[in-house]
């Protein structure tokens, strides 16, 4: 009966938020039209890139700490792994030399380029829609061969393992002698990056900084949800909420982990390409353990075990931390002028201080394990109840 | 070779001691708590920063006693604030809250120190240049190896012979049944938090001295060393924690001279860059033991229970 | 409480973006674009202090025949890559007409871009990496580059310290310090160098120290951060390194006298200004570095002048001028303004070549004096 009633409700609801992921996707490319890097606004479009690199980095470790259960702290590592592969794979080779200063690059290969050459403007987008799925393949192939032996280990051996081999990949992206690939610790720059990403319409350029970012995350995040209403979604969280038991029902432990975690490394991987192009620049010291701290804190605010949590959090953790509480650091906020307490670093103090308040009584986050589209939902319901 | 690899060796034993001083917080606290203790480095460089702004108006003879104390305090009151109200929560949440408490102290000292470099206090004697074996090096060096042992003794004598360390072997063992014979678990915890911090204390000083910059993050890596040393060792067993803290010393040291050990050796022609992997190593040493043998050289076995 | 929450949210977003006070004279901004904090915070407060001080002196401009008060603006970079393309934006975002800085090559670098897709210049005063303007229209720099400091300072080592081997250290990722060890071992020879990175977070130097001694080398380069130059010296006196240390611009600094005073560690530095050169505006900086106790404060607690506080000074000076011959406070007008002009400053003259790099042939040698704690000016080297 209840079943009945909800099914006409759950396609009429993943309508509306097709609709809604078409509008906001609307309207960040109207924003990426009116609004200049000059302009004041401009931090909205800043937040907007870093935060959908975020979500999606942060709803790709929910699906591995929140959904299977499994404590991972690799992520800094996974993202690293797609942000080199896409940069390299995108360097034009007029800047290859350039970049590659002190060595003689190996790879002399843009797929960009590559494509744009076959099929003029539209071979670059191609081709950098082929270097992000590339980094993102690269970095579930590493996950794979990781995951073979660590994925047996029980949860804090688990985070501890993971969070080592995070730390083995940069040092070995670092290494002097893979210089010629890797530019060895040296910074990666003038690959394919959003500040580009234009379109040539007649005579009108129209900006794509904002929006391809913001698209790929949402494509993104739309196929881990549908994953994760799977049946193998719900073979995740039945290892999460019991191991024993759901393998007493005849779920594959190991096929499953594994696949929770070479698909949460996927998208790990094609975040780190995208943080690669919104950053400008790929560089293995900034892929530290401290990044994946920080993801999984924006897990933990917007709720573990809660996609839309995920992006919610990811969004406001980075607006607060580049935007709205910037005050904090630079002496006057909220109209309040204190140099003496308002002075650099501030702001990341009162911001882990909010944190360690939602992880003492706010256990839930933000969402809980709810979504979105359940508010809604118990709204209707709500309303019914009181109609009736 | 054996002139070549000596002063290796000998920062490598003096950096494993140091190690050990934190090991033993981390796996004392694992041992009862089955937590992964992630502040505990972060508390290490707490201790640094109070030393660097105590003695910038105190003596030395009051300024080292108080680190010692408001550290032990700073132990205290984390595991009061963070961990014991999610005493029943899932162990992922405890964790989580121990990464947030990290995250809260490396921004605290960011905060206060502006971000900059602070130059730790010159503790006089310990810190003088002296030779031994025909090798220059500091007299706290030399010392380190010699204070870890004595204190860790210690230890192990509180642990085997008084009514509280009698306690923790009781928890540690069985957390709900030692509940159930009467054993004042909080208290045990907390006295469990107070000998770890005061032996991080102890750790910092023999470490800055040797390392004289404190920054915010100074306590992440040495931190993380301690732990994967305690996971070597066998978490759980403080003689465990002490001989896998020295091992890895002894390892990392060597390991970011093996360039150099090699070409004066004869065996290399020119730089390898083994140094780049002087971090890493330690963790591909973790992997290692956790795949083959995860209860660590001297770790009990556990069964998991349904 | 998430309500409450939420609402304090909105509202700290509608204050921050609440129009600041007005100021009588219209307002030209200068962004700085230094760190303060992270590895290289030291020695990106003490190029801000030139800035600030050139600003107490000169604190308008005249364009195009009306009085504008010059405002800086700051930014911290952190001295963290991944953090300078959000710094540099939110200069570029608060309206500023041109950029100074950075300290530190790579955060320079990691915001080219930025600065370029706003179309704002950038006029760099101490990052010395080619990168830094290769590739990049809108920035420019006022200093020296590392192929030539780095074949100076090759060349000092054996010429003056008759060097034969040299032990070169960098720190991984370290755009500096790697590019310059780099173009360093590129004019010593290849062969003759021991090349070695030490990770992030490292503090026990003492194996490289070891390293350098074991493998027979006469010098020991490391133009590393002033935090880890610290514990070098520190560790080098202990060990008794017994070969001289050398280094770039970085390390003259207060920093390294303060930690190298009463030892016995050799070292000498390339750099860009000798105290002495000019004694009035010595004198003058220093009376307001005595006279400001926060700016007393970043220079280290003492009134030894670095070589990056000089080029801050040059450089403000440097953008007023742009600022001048481009007759208006756009970045557009601004930047075609840079590439032609020629100033006279305390460091020498400034001028650009095609690329935006700065036309400079000399750098001054000093070393440091471990008795008195103060630099001793050795010579001024030139490459032929």
């Amino acid at each position: 009966m209840k079943k009945q009633n909800e099914l006409p409700n759950s396609k009429q609801s993943s309508w509306v938020s097709f609709l809604l992921v078409l509008a906001f996707l609307a309207l960040v490319f109207y924003l990426d039209q009116i609004i200049k890097p000059t302009n004041k606004m401009y931090m909205l479009m800043t937040v907007l890139q870093k935060g959908s690199v975020y979500a999606l980095a942060a709803v790709s470790m929910n699906l591995l700490n929140g959904y299977t259960g499994l404590f991972s702290l690799g992520h800094a590592g996974f993202m690293l792994i797609g942000a080199y592969t896409y940069a390299i794979f995108t360097i034009p080779s007029s800047a290859r030399d350039t970049v590659y200063q002190y060595f003689d690059a190996a790879i002399r290969f843009s797929f960009p380029e590559a494509f744009s050459n076959v099929m003029g403007p539209a071979g670059t987008a191609l081709g950098v829609l082929v270097a992000v799925i590339l980094a993102g393949l690269l970095a579930a192939f590493f996950a794979y061969l990781i995951g073979l032996p660590v994925l047996r280990l029980k949860s804090d051996y688990l985070a501890i393992a993971t969070l080592g081999f995070a730390e083995i990949i940069r040092a070995v992206f670092q290494w002097q002698k893979l210089g010629p690939i890797t530019n060895g610790s040296n910074l990666l720059k003038s690959f394919a990056r959003t500040s580009k990403f234009k379109l040539e319409v007649g005579d009108t350029k129209l900006v794509l900084s904002t929006f391809v970012p913001v698209l790929i995350a949402t494509v993104s995040i739309i196929i881990i949800v549908k994953l994760v209403n799977s049946t193998y979604g719900r073979a995740f969280k039945a290892i999460r909420d019991d191991e024993v038991a759901a393998e007493a029902m005849g779920i594959n432990l190991a096929r499953h982990k594994m696949i929770s975690f070479t698909v949460s490394s996927f998208f790990a991987g094609v975040s780190g390409a995208m943080m690669a192009m919104v950053l400008s620049i790929a560089q293995a010291s900034n892929f530290k353990s401290a990044m994946t701290y920080e993801i999984l804190l924006m897990v933990v605010l917007g709720g573990i075990g809660s996609t839309s949590g995920s992006v919610i959090g990811s969004f406001l953790f980075v607006a607060a931390s580049e935007w709205w509480l910037r005050g904090l650091d630079s002496g006057t906020f909220l109209g309040i002028n204190a140099p003496g307490v308002f002075r650099n670093g501030f702001r990341l103090v009162v911001f882990s201080i909010i944190i360690m308040i939602v992880v003492l009584f706010f256990r839930k986050g933000i969402m809980g394990e709810r979504e979105i589209s359940d508010l809604f939902r118990s709204r209707k319901k709500k309303a019914k109840g009181a109609a009736q | 070779m054996a002139k070549t690899i000596l002063p290796y060796v000998i920062s490598g034993i003096s950096v494993g001691g140091q190690y050990a001083l934190i090991a033993i917080g981390y796996t004392m606290v694992y041992g009862i708590l089955r937590l992964i203790n992630f502040a505990h480095g972060d508390v290490f460089m707490v201790a640094g920063l109070l030393m660097v702004y105590l003695a910038a108006s105190l003596p030395l003879y009051v300024s080292i006693p108080l680190v010692i104390l408001l550290t032990v305090l700073l132990g205290f009151t984390i595991e009061r604030v963070a961990y014991r109200p999610l005493r029943t929560a899932p162990r992922m949440s405890v964790m989580i809250s121990a990464i947030g408490v990290s995250y809260l102290l490396q921004n605290l000292a960011l905060y206060i120190t502006g971000g900059l470099n602070k130059n730790y206090p010159q503790i006089p004697w310990i810190s003088d240049r002296v030779t031994v074996l025909g090798m220059e090096t500091s007299r706290v060096t030399i010392i380190t190896p010699f204070l870890t042992i004595v204190l860790v003794v210690l230890l192990v004598l509180l642990i085997n012979h008084t009514k509280i360390g009698m306690a923790m072997r009781a928890v540690s063992l069985n957390f709900e049944t030692s509940q159930l014979m009467g054993i004042r678990i909080n208290n045990v915890i907390s006295a469990t938090f107070i000998i770890g911090t005061f032996l991080a204390a102890v750790g910092s000083m023999l470490f800055f001295t040797n390392y004289p910059g404190v920054v915010p993050t100074s306590g992440a890596m040495p931190g993380l060393k301690a732990f994967v040393a305690a996971v070597f060792g066998g978490i759980g067993s403080i003689p465990g924690a002490v001989i896998g803290a020295f091992i890895i010393g002894i390892a990392e040291s060597l390991i970011k001279g093996l360039d150099t050990i090699l070409i004066v050796h004869g065996t290399i022609a020119e730089q390898i860059g083994f140094a780049t992997f002087s971090d890493a190593f330690t963790f591909i040493l973790l992997i290692i033991v956790l795949v083959f043998k995860p209860t660590g050289l001297f770790g009990e076995k556990t069964t998991d229970k349904v | 409480m998430k309500k409450i929450l939420a609402v304090a949210l909105v509202l700290c977003l509608v204050l921050a973006l609440a129009p600041m006070a007005f100021a009588d004279n219209p307002v030209v901004k200068i962004g700085v674009f230094e760190p303060q904090s992270g590895d290289n915070g030291a020695g990106g407060k003490q190029e801000v202090l030139g800035m600030q001080y050139a600003n107490t002196l000169t604190p308008t401009v005249e364009i195009d025949g009306v009085e504008y008060d010059v405002e800086l603006v700051y930014a911290d970079n952190a001295s963290s890559n991944d953090k300078a393309p959000t710094a540099a934006q939110d200069l570029i975002s608060n309206g500023v007409s041109l950029v100074l800085g950075s300290y530190g090559s790579g955060v320079s670098i990691a915001a080219s871009d930025t600065f370029a897709n706003a179309g704002v210049p950038a006029i760099g005063v101490t990052c010395t990496n080619p990168q830094v303007t290769a590739d990049c229209e809108v920035y420019f720099r006022i200093c020296f580059l590392d192929p030539f400091q780095g074949t100076v300072l090759a060349n000092f080592a054996k010429s003056e310290l008759g060097a034969t081997k040299a032990y070169c250290l960098a720190k991984l990722g370290d755009d500096y310090s790697g590019g310059l060890c780099n173009f360093f071992i590129e004019a010593f020879g290849k062969d003759n160098c021991v090349y070695e990175q030490f990770p992030e977070g490292t503090s026990d130097f003492s194996t490289y120290i070891t390293n350098a001694q074991n493998q027979g080398c006469d010098v020991f380069f490391s133009p590393v951060s002033t935090e880890a130059a610290a514990q070098i010296i520190a560790k080098a006196d202990t060990q008794a390194l017994g070969m001289p240390i050398l280094a770039g611009d970085t390390w003259d600094s207060n920093v390294i006298l303060n930690a190298a005073k009463g030892t016995d560690v050799r070292i000498c530095v390339t750099t860009f200004y000798q105290e002495g050169a000019d004694e009035e505006f010595d004198k003058g900086i220093k009376a307001w570095i005595n006279s400001d106790a926060t700016a007393l404060a970043n220079n280290g607690g003492n009134d030894e002048l670095a070589a990056v506080t000089v080029m801050g000074y040059d450089a403000y000076y440097v953008a007023l001028e742009a600022l001048k011959a481009a007759g208006s406070t756009d970045p557009e007008d601004v930047l075609e303004a840079i590439p032609s002009l020629e100033v006279v400053g305390v460091t020498g003259n400034i001028a650009f070549d095609d690329i935006g790099d700065a036309l400079r042939d000399s750098a001054f040698v000093k070393e440091c004096n471990t008795e008195t704690g103060v630099w001793d000016f050795v010579t001024v080297a030139t490459v032929g």
